[in-house]
């Protein structure tokens, strides 16, 4: 199976280790993955902010970068949904509807496509867990409060076979954290307001980390805390599925 | 002073306990929701008919809304039609000053709302008492509604016995609920007895019977068409439905997702006027017809106008919705506003995060949060975007779309953060002002990458 590694442009300069992370968790699962050497950003940024117009110039280097291949991944939910519902070509109309149908965020990839059952690893703390938004109703990685249907959470089911792992839910389980791209710059206050009522419901829970699968969440979540001085870490479930502390 | 939604938001929060007081008051409500619609398991099929219904109607709009006006007159209802708001208000002001009418009472109407039409009155000299609870509390307080469901919702009892003291004469400090309702009813009670006529909004208004819906949980819409000699129920042309069956399904999604009720206490069916009496519709178009012929928003016209988008949503649970600054607030406002002003709405599709609460909650699916990414783009391409912000997303893009100088300037950029990491951590950078930076590693993924490629 020929994996392509997709490292969204603020992981790829900000969080290598959850690149790194995903790329070792992936080959230990027994994937041949590559990490094509161009790519750079799906075009999110611009796209969210009004000037998917603009977007152009990334979604002809992603179809160049990743056209090749069975699947790929990313460990970034937004990126993946963005990637989903809006790479289009003009030119290359085919290779653009390859992608779109074979990009998988890499939780639903190990539950859909690996259908890991069992994971080596250990991580002994409780972690609260937080489901991003764009991967949990746009791309379906757990069931949501709002709808009536089969509870589920890929994420959720992963983290529980990490031995030593506390998970802890919060109360209002699927609420924003109020990262939301451009939204965290044009509405400051609200978005720190967001985010802060986040982090509350889990300092409740006295948890040791705060995870998700998707970095954006996290990167405005632990800017917080950091902020305020909170011992609380914040860590990418991809850290935590390959680790063997 | 640009009055836009971040603004607003700001100055709202600035007090906490007030604003944690709002964000729970409507996330109870959102958990009502929850539990009701918990209930039936047939929740999501309801949905799915409902969105079909209604887009079915939206198709065939003109001959549905033809088929009621032909069935209402048989009725003996008198049916008008409005182009835009000044036309539904002056239709309504010809028929008080026919009847020479003095004493009118209103029901809850967002229609109205949206044609200013208390203003439009009360400028030729004309009151309306708002029977609505929340809606009287608020006009009393010379308020817009901040809410389409609760009025009053950014109000706490507190503030509610202080309006009431100045205007009922009810005793100072009396915040006993009970108390202030009792006062409001005995107010009301005289309102409605001495009232001439009745504006009432209509929920549902059926085609093959020419027979409209209203449902309030006061009872308020009954009392006032009930007592006064001329009703006036005043609807959007995308009120229609086209059978009476298919009220089965609406009413049973409108009161769950609104407060968790079953059903609204007074779901009342208005055929035709009572001995004696006038009825008159008001069918009005204000835009509707404009927003029908956007492809991508047109779906928006299936609203049932239930507020369960704005329950749920945590922008408008935590900032207000005076934060929105138009007559139709919280998400929904920000999906119809742009069409019929965009220049005064340019701000409000970006007050999202596009969580997708909203969508997922819409009783007729509506997708309120892919409309806001459509109405984003809509919004920069007609150019209501500043300057600023359009030279900046040019330099993202030409940077992002190539792959070399990407790189150059990302180990530019970190190497800067990690040198001189107050360069970045400045007044001028919105994401330092209460976060942190993240920290600026070494290398990038992609330096790891090739050092350690198999
Ligand atoms: S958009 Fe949907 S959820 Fe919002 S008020 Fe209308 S019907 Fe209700």
């Amino acid at each position: 199976m020929k994996v392509a590694l997709f490292i969204p442009c603020y992981i790829d300069q900000f969080y290598p280790q959850v690149g790194i992370a995903t790329l070792q968790l992936l080959k230990r699962l027994g994937c041949r993955v590559s990490f094509p050497l161009q790519q750079s950003c799906c075009g999110q940024p611009m796209a969210n902010s009004g000037f998917a117009t603009r977007s152009k110039g990334c979604d002809n280097n992603f179809i160049d970068n990743f056209k090749h291949f069975d699947y790929i991944v990313a460990p970034s939910g937004s990126c993946v949904l963005h990637i989903k519902e809006h790479l289009k070509s003009e030119t290359h109309p085919e290779e653009a509807a390859h992608i779109r149908g074979t990009i998988y965020e890499l939780c639903e990839f190990l539950t859909d496509i690996l259908q890991v059952e069992y994971i080596k690893a250990s991580f002994p703390y409780k972690v609260g867990w937080h489901n991003s938004c764009h991967g949990q109703r746009g791309l379906y990685l757990s069931s949501m409060s709002e709808t009536v249907s089969p509870e589920f959470s890929k994420p959720e089911r992963l983290l529980n076979m990490v031995r030593g792992l506390h998970l802890s839910i919060p109360r209002r389980k699927d609420e924003c954290c109020g990262f939301g791209g451009i939204f965290c710059i044009s509405e400051e206050a609200l978005s720190v307001k967001m985010g802060t009522d986040r982090i509350k419901e889990h300092e409740l829970n006295e948890v040791d980390y705060i995870s998700s699968a998707d970095v954006s969440c996290l990167m405005h979540i632990e800017g917080i805390l950091k902020r305020n001085k909170n011992n609380i870490k914040t860590i990418h479930i991809a850290e935590i599925l390959n680790s063997k502390l | 002073m640009k009055t836009t939604h971040a603004a607003l938001a700001e100055k709202f929060i600035a007090n906490t306990a007030q604003t944690d007081w709002h964000d729970r008051t409507l996330w109870l409500v959102r958990q009502k929701r929850d539990k009701a619609v918990h209930t039936l398991p047939e929740w999501e099929i309801l949905r799915e008919w409902a969105s079909q219904i209604k887009n079915h109607t939206l198709s065939q709009l003109s001959e549905y809304l033809s088929e009621f006006e032909q069935k209402a007159k048989a009725n003996g209802i008198v049916v008008h039609w409005a182009a835009d708001a000044e036309e539904h208000n002056r239709i309504i002001y010809k028929i008080i000053r026919k009847h020479n009418i003095q004493n009118i009472v209103k029901s809850k109407s967002m229609l109205t709302e949206e044609c200013q039409l208390n203003k439009y009155l009360e400028q030729k000299g004309i009151e309306v008492v708002d029977t609505d609870l929340g809606e009287r509390i608020v006009q009393l307080r010379k308020e817009p509604p901040s809410h389409i469901v609760l009025p009053a919702i950014h109000l706490k009892k507190q503030e509610v016995s202080e309006t009431f003291h100045r205007y009922l004469k009810t005793e100072k400090g009396n915040h006993d609920p009970q108390y202030l309702t009792e006062a409001a009813r005995q107010h009301l009670r005289t309102k409605f007895i001495e009232s001439q006529l009745a504006i009432t909004g209509v929920n549902f208004a059926v085609a093959e019977t020419g027979g409209f819906v209203i449902c309030t949980n006061e009872g308020n819409a009954d009392m006032g068409a009930h007592i006064a000699a001329v009703h006036i129920a005043c609807m959007g042309i995308e009120k229609i439905i086209p059978k009476a069956r298919h009220l089965a399904v609406f009413l049973r999604l409108l009161a769950r997702s609104a407060t968790g009720q079953p059903i609204t206490t007074y779901s009342s069916h208005f055929q035709q006027p009572g001995p004696g009496q006038e009825l008159h519709i008001v069918i009005v178009d204000n835009g509707r017809s404009k927003h029908l012929g956007r492809k991508d928003f047109r779906n928006s016209l299936k609203c049932i106008r239930c507020a369960a988008c704005f329950n749920t949503c945590p922008v408008y649970r935590k900032s207000g919705g005076y934060s929105y600054h138009s007559s139709i607030t919280g998400p929904l406002g920000a999906i119809l506003n742009p069409n019929t002003d965009m220049k005064a709405s340019a701000d409000l599709p970006f007050a999202s995060t596009l969580c997708g609460s909203c969508s997922h909650v819409c009783p007729v699916k509506i997708d309120i949060h892919e409309q806001l990414w459509k109405w984003r783009q809509v919004i920069v391409a007609e150019g209501y975007v500043s300057r600023k912000k359009k030279t900046g997303m040019k330099i993202i893009s030409f940077v992002l779309s190539r792959p070399s100088f990407y790189r150059f300037s990302g180990k530019a950029g970190r190497w800067i953060m990690r040198t001189f990491p107050f360069l970045l951590k400045n007044k001028l950078n919105p994401w330092f002002h209460s976060r942190e930076m993240p920290e600026a590693p070494k290398q990038s993924f992609r330096d790891w990458y090739l050092k350690h490629k198999p």
